[in-house]
């Protein structure tokens, strides 16, 4: 039972709680105090000393929009964002309760009386700005893989077609997300014309933005994967007589597979990065336009929000990677690797 | 007279930016059903690039093998080859590494259940069965070498490469294994050829060494035939007069006749 929870916790990465449960089962309880101070007592140290430095040196910065927000105002500014979501849940509610209500009253006079049904048109909460963020860089991100594997495991084998991709590979890469951004809006202004759309423009171009910058690291690491596989293994192959097809699904990407994790764990890291700036630009309701909308909005409690909004940021993409790692070690053959 | 394996005129050029680069040069060896053979040589003499071209992963220059009256230039399950380092698919438990080769050796010729004995069978020939749900990682270089070695044995070869099977591994393991490979070839007398740099190695597991001069243009010195009796034993041979002589033979050609330049 300990054990088990000790290797979830490990393939999960909250390293930290390991001590804890050891604590709890009585395993050498002195051992475990001094692994939990170096755990969490150095980094709660760290984040402390932070906070200071950011409380004395923001007091000294005053702003057009007054004073730069310590962490104090920025807690508070947070704790206004999350009444204000739950407010706006409540008015949602109450406008659902009194759209029924009108309507059963239609129908109690009238059976037949048409009733209609509206959504509501409130103002997105910052919690659905954050889960419009998340899904926009998801689905960006998974196009860009089902781009990238397949064509990174392709010219990993084929020393023609590397040679052939590499230079548009190491051009496109470097492309700011901000360049990519106009034409990307022009081009999915022309092509994606229908009357009901299922996804809204701005979506759909913050995505495939996401998509353009995000590809390449996946790419080119599955690409390094595949072509530095261990040549007797291929040979393994050869002596078996395995077809094309069986020795890409049996050796080639399984043999990879660590290499193209690492790629994907870049790529997410860089489709998140790119998500706010597309988002800011593309007016996509997500954090990037949060934060866009509050710099242009320039009220006193703007710069805290705009704050919260930041720290929103790093924590969600630190705990995204969290998950890519958990899912890389998940799927790592050797388990004993270190894998950070 | 036709034999078993026939390694005729063998000559192997490789593309160099100066011009080709002959490695060996005019190999001629016949090999019977049921011989061990091992080929001896220095390291670079390009023992690996004969067997490599038995096995098929390389194509001779001129001349060609023969196996049972057919001509072999692609690799295949008939020519089984254990490599030096093991090469066992690292995601892969041990079982499932054998399975691999077995199910797709024997795909359409077994059913699922003989498949599973086959594999069984053989992994039990390596003394494995106890570890045989153990990924590569978790298990020692000499049992990774066992394993090798039940999956070059699980596809039935008619003729059984080894690269220095033993070359990685520590003096006490390779000892162990050595005497294991002799039990399995007195119970299923395959037919073996062996690249090995180590003497004792050789005379104690072959019918027949197979000396190499030095590269380039490496060819074969001399063929020495050991007809020591089987079953071999370690501790007995060492004070045999007989395997000391041939032991002696072999390092003189190594050592004396054609010793490797120092660079």
């Amino acid at each position: 039972m300990k054990d088990k929870i000790i290797t979830i916790l490990e393939m999960t990465g909250f390293t930290w709680f390991i001590p804890l449960v050891k604590l709890i089962t009585g395993e050498s309880p002195k051992q475990q105090i001094q692994d939990l101070a170096k755990m969490v007592g150095i980094p709660l140290i760290a984040i402390l000393l932070f906070l200071g430095l950011w409380h004395i040196g923001a007091a000294k910065v005053v702003t057009s929009l007054g004073q730069v927000p310590g962490p104090s105002q920025v807690l508070e500014q947070a704790k206004i964002l999350v009444d204000e979501h739950y407010q706006e849940r409540e008015k949602e509610v109450k406008f659902h309760e009194r759209q029924e209500k009108r309507n059963q009253a239609k129908l109690a006079k009238d059976p037949d009386a048409k009733v209609k049904v509206r959504p509501y048109t409130g103002k997105e909460t910052y919690f659905d700005q954050i889960l419009t963020s998340l899904w926009t860089v998801f689905v960006g991100f998974i196009i860009a893989s089902l781009i990238a594997i397949p064509i990174g495991v392709i010219s990993g084998l084929s020393n023609t077609l590397y040679s052939a991709l590499n230079p548009l590979i190491q051009i496109f890469k470097p492309i700011s997300p901000l360049a990519w951004l106009p034409i990307v809006t022009m081009v999915v202004s022309a092509v994606y014309v229908s009357s009901d759309p299922m996804f809204s423009k701005s979506f759909v171009t913050s995505a495939i933005t996401v998509t353009l910058c995000s590809l390449w690291p996946t790419l080119i690491n599955t690409a390094v994967g595949v072509s530095s596989i261990d040549k007797d293994l291929i040979n393994v192959g050869r002596v078996l007589r395995l077809s094309y097809a069986t020795t890409v699904f049996k050796i080639v990407i399984p043999s990879s597979i660590p290499m193209i994790f690492t790629g994907l764990r870049i790529s997410l890291g860089i489709g998140w990065m790119v998500l706010i700036a597309a988002e800011m630009l593309a007016q996509n309701p997500g954090l990037g336009k949060f934060v866009w909308d509050e710099f242009q909005n320039g009220s006193s409690a703007s710069l805290g929000r705009i704050m919260v909004a930041v720290l929103t940021i790093g924590i969600l993409g630190f705990m995204l990677d969290r998950i890519m790692l958990s899912i890389q070690k998940f799927f790592s053959y050797d388990k004993t690797a270190v894998i950070r | 007279m036709q034999k078993y394996l026939n390694i005729d005129h063998v000559s192997i050029e490789f593309p160099t930016p100066n011009g080709p680069f002959k490695a060996i040069d005019n190999i001629n060896l016949t090999i019977d059903k049921g011989e061990f053979v091992s080929i001896i040589g220095h390291s670079g003499c390009g023992k690996s690039t004969v067997m490599n071209i038995v096995g098929g992963l390389y194509q001779a220059t001129t001349g060609g093998v023969v196996l049972e009256g057919k001509e072999v230039n692609e690799p295949g399950p008939d020519r089984a080859i254990v490599f030096q380092n093991h090469s066992l698919f690292p995601w892969l438990t041990a079982y499932e590494n054998v399975e691999l080769a077995v199910k797709s050796v024997f795909k359409g010729k077994k059913s699922a259940k003989e498949m599973k004995q086959w594999i069984d069978h053989n992994i039990e020939l390596v003394h494995m069965t106890h570890a045989k749900d153990k990924l590569p990682s978790e298990i020692s270089g000499g049992m990774k070498q066992r394993i090798g070695i039940a999956r070059a044995l699980a596809m039935e070869p008619k003729v059984l490469l080894m690269d220095e099977p033993f070359g990685a591994l520590d003096a006490l393991t390779r000892a162990h294994l050595q005497d294991s490979l002799m039990e399995i070839q007195a119970d299923l007398k395959n037919t073996v050829i062996m690249i090995t740099h180590d003497v004792d190695e050789a005379v104690l597991l072959s019918d027949k060494i197979v000396m190499m001069t030095n590269g380039p243009s490496a060819t074969i010195g001399e063929v020495l035939t050991i007809d020591l009796d089987r079953p071999r034993k370690r501790l007995e041979l060492s004070d045999d007069v007989h395997y000391n002589h041939l032991r002696s033979e072999v390092i003189h050609f190594l050592h004396e006749r054609h010793a490797r330049k120092v660079a």
